[in-house]
């Protein structure tokens, strides 16, 4: 048992900006323009036409430089932001070297133009090239994409290349169907929606997967694709999956692989040999680039050679030792979004990947896979803790899922209270699971490769800690947190349109109406 | 464990032989292999991984790094001119401290009291643009304008039940690109038909008796851009509104908001929704990977209820007097609803935002109204001086920092023009003549604050002797 830390957050109060500095301060100057220019040209205001001139200055704070930065850093202070221990399930915490960060921050990344003549581009281009050969290699797909800006525009470009690839073989309109299945995430039948088709998905079934007679029940003439991911985010080997794919190519259908699961089975699968037409890695996730608290991301995008003709555009391509970008391809969907892609961080991933090398990379899975059956030992020996599908003793891969629904029956402590007491020792929050729950009361911790036994075993501790609280004082595991910056957040009015407020202005009107209100009552 | 791991690796701290063998003997397995048995056996690759050698040095690695990013020749080298969609803006210091924090970096989601700051600047990013347009909702970023645009447009499609909307021609042919997979193809039940309203010759603005023709019943949305995509300011945005509101249609505007100091905000001339590019606002280029979106409107339900992002509201907590901040409308995104939400989110470029929330806060109102004089006055300066070269002309004159010049007259190419500014170290204006042919031989030109009269001189210089 670990000693649970004092952990306290910083407490600095800080005000909202809108609220901050005094009028006539300034951040940041501009230099007045040169006599010649002035000279020629005039006043800027007056090169605006009238009718399309700003009438009244925008109401935004005046502060100091330096009222600025400690504002900002005052609000990095008030977020956890992984500096204790972030198991954070679904997401897979890492480290994201520093080396990284200093190296695209200088100017031969951060001020590029993706517009610049290829001569130019020399050797972003061979990384982003070199890294194309080792995603290929990790898939065994023919090429990579890197424009999606994260997992879920990596399955939205998944629907269109299934688009392009049914146009060009006149079957589009017949096959408006895109099967998934209840345990892949939320994306794949978003975006597949959002793309036009209609959504199939199949339940779970007693072995933790749907069976291969419901997917064949579901697959027909109309199948375009399956988007499913494997395993799942409770750590289950769908192990039919060669099954699954032959049965949609049967039907007609393309095979995507989600792998957003691959931290656990990084060097064992590939997602082509189990015959996917297509696949998606989280740059961001598995590949050691940041997070960011949700982008920039890069969803990177692979498929087989017979859908190269559709990706996106622009993909790079290497002449002998030179490299040049190929901007646009008659059968490709065009763009999913601007240029190239989140271009520093497939500089990180590729960084990444060099710095682990084959050998660290199969270690890491296996680092991953060992560190959370070592805490799936100690969390199912907390009161209160189950597994999800129980009767399931093969060992998880690099996750699992688990609920306290025992806990909450029992005390009245739901997940989000010990969500938000564990932070109370620097902690962070644990992922649940995504939508619908299945699991009751869920949560997803994932250990990966990065945090040491110590880190799992306090992590495990505080919540063992925590599950103590709730069946001796739930009062106190429900009003937490109580070391944090601020106290438990009341969301209750967020979707009542006369209280939710997306900005300042909205926010001091809808305030201003209620005390109105309040005032003539 | 890996037999030939020699040392622990840096990023992995049960790395260790030793320290491995501590967990494998703890739960109780031989081999780390018998904690794959899940996976069938004919599912394993029979190949091991090929990669380049490993670098686990950061001694290695950061030479290999450098060596390689050292063929790039990038725009602080070089007097670069390219816009379109990225543009050079300078980048505060502090905006790059901020960004580099390693608490916003590293992490995904905390709860919405332990992760507060990042939650608040997210709140300070839609609170400032909010000002910025004269806006009262806004969500929290997208990937890029485009990815703003063409959600945008499905918003409007959805509210009015219509399924074609006019765009103006004069977009970037990158950000139409994204619009177009957005509307999907003809053969999709819920296809939105994009139909291209024809510029003014004259203006470069839209032509209203044309775009009068154009618009019915059947449109959702007119959206235009004012600076557009080849660098015009809108002069008739308040008939433009009007015109869409005749029809039952909703107007979408882009605008790029560090204009916004000195041009009439979407509030202004009654917009309905905006749209537009965030990484002007204290981020870097990165080719290209600094771009982001926002998608903002008046706070109506109609209009909020149909959002496809996540958005963050300030709420009360159990103390009173003390604000917090929580998501709002949660259950109508992707995460809340699967396929019945609107449209999807995911990952964006949340890290941006609170760089965005930093400039803007170091701008302030005055800042704001400064940059945008000065880059009017240095791209107009710019535009002049150019079209002073014989042979070399600029098409319109009402634009922000981006303007088209024409090279048809000088017998070159945009591409020759281009090829001989490299060799004086100088990075020319954007291509047009294959997006835009009906231009000729066109390139836009990009002037912002960090283009000194000593920078515009030496580009005239050269472009006269390379127009020759």
């Amino acid at each position: 048992m670990s000693t649970l830390r004092r952990y306290h957050a910083a407490v600095w109060d800080e005000p909202v900006v809108m609220e901050l500095g005094r009028p006539g301060r300034r951040g940041l100057l501009f230099p007045e323009a040169e006599p010649g220019v002035r000279d020629a040209v005039g006043n800027g205001a007056d090169l605006v036409p009238a009718a399309v001139r700003r009438r009244s200055r925008p109401r935004l704070p005046e502060l100091s430089e330096f009222e600025v930065q400690r504002h900002y850093l005052h609000l990095s202070q008030q977020t956890l932001g992984m500096m204790g221990v972030s198991l954070f399930g679904t997401c897979t915490m890492k480290y994201n070297p520093r080396v990284n960060e200093l190296v695209t921050a200088r100017p031969w990344i951060a001020e590029l133009h993706p517009g610049q003549d290829d001569s130019t581009l020399q050797g972003v281009l061979e990384i982003l090239h070199g890294f194309n050969e080792i995603l290929c290699e990790l898939s065994g797909m023919r090429q990579f994409v890197f424009q999606p800006g994260g997992g879920a525009d990596a399955a939205y470009t998944h629907a269109c290349v299934t688009r392009a690839y049914h146009h060009d073989r006149g079957e589009l309109a017949q096959r408006d169907e895109i099967v998934t299945t209840i345990q892949a995430h939320p994306c794949n039948a978003a975006t597949a929606a959002a793309a036009g088709f209609k959504i199939v998905t199949l339940p779970l079934e007693p072995e933790g997967y749907p069976s291969v007679a419901a997917l064949e029940a579901a697959v027909s003439e109309r199948t375009a694709a399956l988007m499913v991911n494997n395993p799942d985010d409770m750590g289950i080997y769908n192990p039919n999956i060669k099954r699954w794919v032959e049965i949609v190519h049967e039907a007609g259908g393309l095979a995507f692989y989600d792998h957003a699961n691959f931290n656990g089975v990084m060097g064992r699968l590939r997602a082509r040999e189990l015959g996917f037409d297509a696949c998606m890695y989280m740059l961001h996730k598995t590949f050691g680039a940041p997070k960011g608290g949700g982008g920039p991301a890069v969803g990177a995008y692979g498929c087989s050679e017979e859908l190269v003709a559709f990706l996106p555009r622009p993909l790079v391509q290497r002449d002998g030792d030179r490299y040049h970008l190929e901007h646009e391809g008659p059968q490709s969907v065009g763009r999913v979004r601007e240029f190239w892609g989140n271009v520093p961080q497939v500089v990180k991933a590729y960084s990444w990947a060099r710095a682990m090398g084959a050998e660290g990379i199969r270690q890491a899975a296996d680092l991953s896979v060992l560190a959370n059956n070592y805490m799936e030992q100690r969390l199912l020996e907390i009161r209160g803790i189950t597994k999800s599908y129980p009767g399931l003793t093969a060992p998880r891969l690099e996750m699992t899922r688990y609920s306290i629904e025992t806990v909450t029956n029992d005390t009245g402590v739901t997940v989000f209270d010990v969500q938000n007491r564990m932070v109370d020792f620097g902690v962070d929050a644990f992922w649940l699971s995504h939508e619908p729950w299945l699991v009751p009361e869920p949560f997803t911790p994932e250990a990966g490769e990065l945090w040491s036994k110590e880190d799992i075993d306090y992590w495990i501790d505080v919540l063992g800690h925590v599950i103590d609280e709730a069946y001796s004082n739930p009062q106190l595991v429900k009003t937490a947190p109580h070391n944090q910056a601020i106290h438990k957040v009341d969301s209750s009015g967020a979707d009542d349109p006369d209280r939710w407020a997306t900005t300042w202005r909205a926010h001091v009107r809808k305030q201003a109406d209620a005390r109105e209100l309040a005032g003539s009552a | 464990m890996t037999p030939t791991a020699r040392s622990a690796h840096p990023y992995m701290a049960n790395s260790a032989p030793a320290l491995s063998q501590e967990l494998l003997d703890a739960v109780g397995v031989a081999d780390v292999e018998d904690l794959f048995v899940q996976i069938p056996v004919e599912h394993l690759t029979q190949r091991a991984l090929r990669l380049p050698p490993a670098l686990p040095s950061e001694v290695d690695l950061a030479r290999h790094l450098k060596r390689t990013l050292a063929a790039n020749v990038d725009c602080e080298q070089t007097l670069s001119f390219l816009g379109g969609g990225c543009w050079q803006h300078h980048v505060p210091a502090i905006c790059d401290e901020i960004g580099g924090r390693t608490e916003f970096l590293t992490p995904v989601w905390g709860t919405p009291s332990s992760d507060v700051g990042r939650n608040q600047a997210w709140f300070e990013f839609a609170s400032q643009l909010g000002e910025l347009l004269e806006l009262e909702f806004c969500g929290l970023p997208v990937y890029s304008w485009g990815c703003a645009a063409g959600p945008a447009i499905r918003m409007a499609a959805r509210m009015t039940e219509r399924r074609e909307v006019l765009v103006a021609a004069s977009v970037d042919p990158e950000r139409l690109a994204v619009i177009r997979t957005y509307c999907e193809p003809p053969e999709m039940t819920s296809h939105i038909d994009v139909v291209l309203a024809e510029i003014d010759a004259a203006t470069g603005g839209l032509n209203l008796a044309a775009l009068a023709q154009l618009v019915s019943e059947r449109t959702a949305a007119i959206y235009f851009e004012t600076p557009g995509g080849l660098g015009v300011i809108e002069p008739a945005c308040e008939r433009i509104v009007a015109l869409a509101r005749a029809h039952g249609a909703e107007t979408i505007v882009g605008m790029d908001p560090i204009s916004l100091g000195v041009l009439a905000p979407p509030g202004q001339f009654g917009a309905d929704v905006a749209v537009g590019p965030t990484q002007p606002l204290g981020v870097h280029m990165n080719c290209g990977g600094g771009v982001g979106g926002f998608i903002a409107t008046r706070d109506e339900e109609r209009y909020a209820r149909e959002y496809p992002t996540l958005q963050v509201s300030i709420c009360p907590t159990s103390v009173e007097g003390e604000h917090g901040f929580g998501l709002t409308l949660f259950e109508q995104s992707s995460y809340g609803s699967r396929e019945l939400g609107n449209d999807w989110t995911g990952n964006s470029v949340y890290l941006w935002a609170v760089v965005n929330a930093a400039y803007m806060a170091l701008l302030g109102p005055a800042g704001f109204a400064q940059l945008g004089e000065l880059i009017l006055q240095r791209s107009h300066y710019a535009a002049r001086r150019i079209s002073e070269l014989p042979g070399v002309s600029v098409r319109w004159t009402d634009f922000f920092k981006e303007f088209v010049v024409d090279f048809s007259e000088s017998g070159k190419t945009v591409e020759q023009v281009n090829a001989g500014l490299r060799a004086h170290g100088i990075f020319g204006g954007g291509d047009l003549s294959r997006s835009f042919p009906q231009l000729g031989q066109c390139a836009l030109y990009c002037v912002t604050e960090v283009h000194a009269q000593e920078d515009i001189d030496r580009l005239v210089a050269a472009l006269a002797e390379e127009t020759r």
